[in-house]
């Protein structure tokens, strides 16, 4: 019933951020085998939501959508978590933006696996051309930063991101990036 | 190895290639990326054609993601829009059906008839 990696949560999740107007979207992946926990959060600066609408959409009979009137994706993401002895966490703030985050034990069975990451903020890059994206992942103290504001900076203003030749740089860079910090997360 | 001064080489390549793309009205191929369609394969079905369309240097194509169409049954659902065409719709699309689309439809202009929604739905019975 839920999604079978947690990568694809985390594409679920952000297209509520794309929705919200958000033009900065910081996802932040932390592994710590150590406490045999995981935090996985989207972070981004759209639209918000007031305490009341926040605490709505958690329910799966909430959305903003009109082509039907169920939504999902956060409470999928929520019982996901809490199903491996996990917590769910919403901070929104109208106008300022909206942080969703959960934990996983990450020796819990049902825990998904992470999943394809690197196909993940590719395939959101190429597609939503006017939003930066951050991919910050650490495993163990280890981090690799993956920011499109950099490689924005050396592109230059007249360089789409969603060029095939660019796209292909994103995805084995942050394959690279993600390979080095694994352990078989 | 991968690194950011790689990317320097690849904006000179691509500035060149930039003007051209501008010119013409392009195709797009628009993929449904809500709860039902990345929970359904949207996301390797979406990545396959961006693949393809590296691969094969095809220019003028851009592929893009939507919300809900609202037949989460048939996820993933991908439409192409080919200027001075109608809109085709493919259904229940998989990665190994992509590069058949590719081929027949984005570069040669023949809609492969038996992955398209209509099809599907007329031989549901």
């Amino acid at each position: 019933m839920f999604m079978k990696e947690i990568a694809l949560h985390v594409m679920d999740i952000v297209q509520n951020s794309i929705s919200a107007g958000a033009t900065l979207i910081e996802i932040n992946v932390n592994v710590r085998h150590d406490i045999d926990e995981m935090s996985v959060s989207v972070n981004d600066n759209g639209c918000g939501m007031s305490r009341e609408q926040a605490n709505k959409v958690i329910s799966p009979f909430a959305t903003s959508r009109t082509t039907r009137k169920v939504g999902l994706g956060i409470p999928f993401f929520k019982a996901g978590a809490e199903v491996c002895d996990g917590t769910f966490t919403l901070n929104s703030e109208p106008g300022v933006g909206t942080f969703i985050g959960v934990t996983y034990r990450i020796s819990h069975i049902d825990r998904p696996p992470m999943g394809d990451m690197a196909e993940t903020m590719v395939t959101l890059v190429a597609c939503n051309e006017s939003i930066d994206f951050v991919y910050d992942y650490t495993v163990d103290g280890n981090r690799f930063v993956f920011d499109t504001r950099e490689i924005r900076k050396i592109l230059g203003e007249e360089v789409p991101l969603n060029l095939p030749d660019i796209t292909t740089w994103m995805k084995d860079y942050l394959y690279q990036g993600i390979e080095e910090l694994n352990g078989g997360i | 190895m991968k690194s950011l001064q790689e990317l320097e080489a690849i904006r000179k390549k691509t500035l060149e290639s930039i003007n051209l793309r501008k010119e013409n009205a392009g195709t797009r191929i628009v993929v449904g990326m809500a709860t039902c369609g990345i929970a359904a394969g949207a996301r390797p079905v979406l990545a396959s054609f961006m693949d393809e369309i590296a691969r094969r240097s095809i220019q003028n194509v851009v592929v893009a993601q939507t919300g809900c169409i609202g037949i989460c049954r048939l996820e993933p659902i991908v439409e192409v829009y080919k200027p001075d065409q109608e809109k085709v719709t493919y259904c229940k699309v998989t990665p190994d059906m992509v590069s058949r689309i590719v081929t027949e439809h984005i570069v040669n202009d023949r809609v492969v008839s038996e992955y398209t929604i209509g099809y599907y739905e007329n031989n549901q019975k």
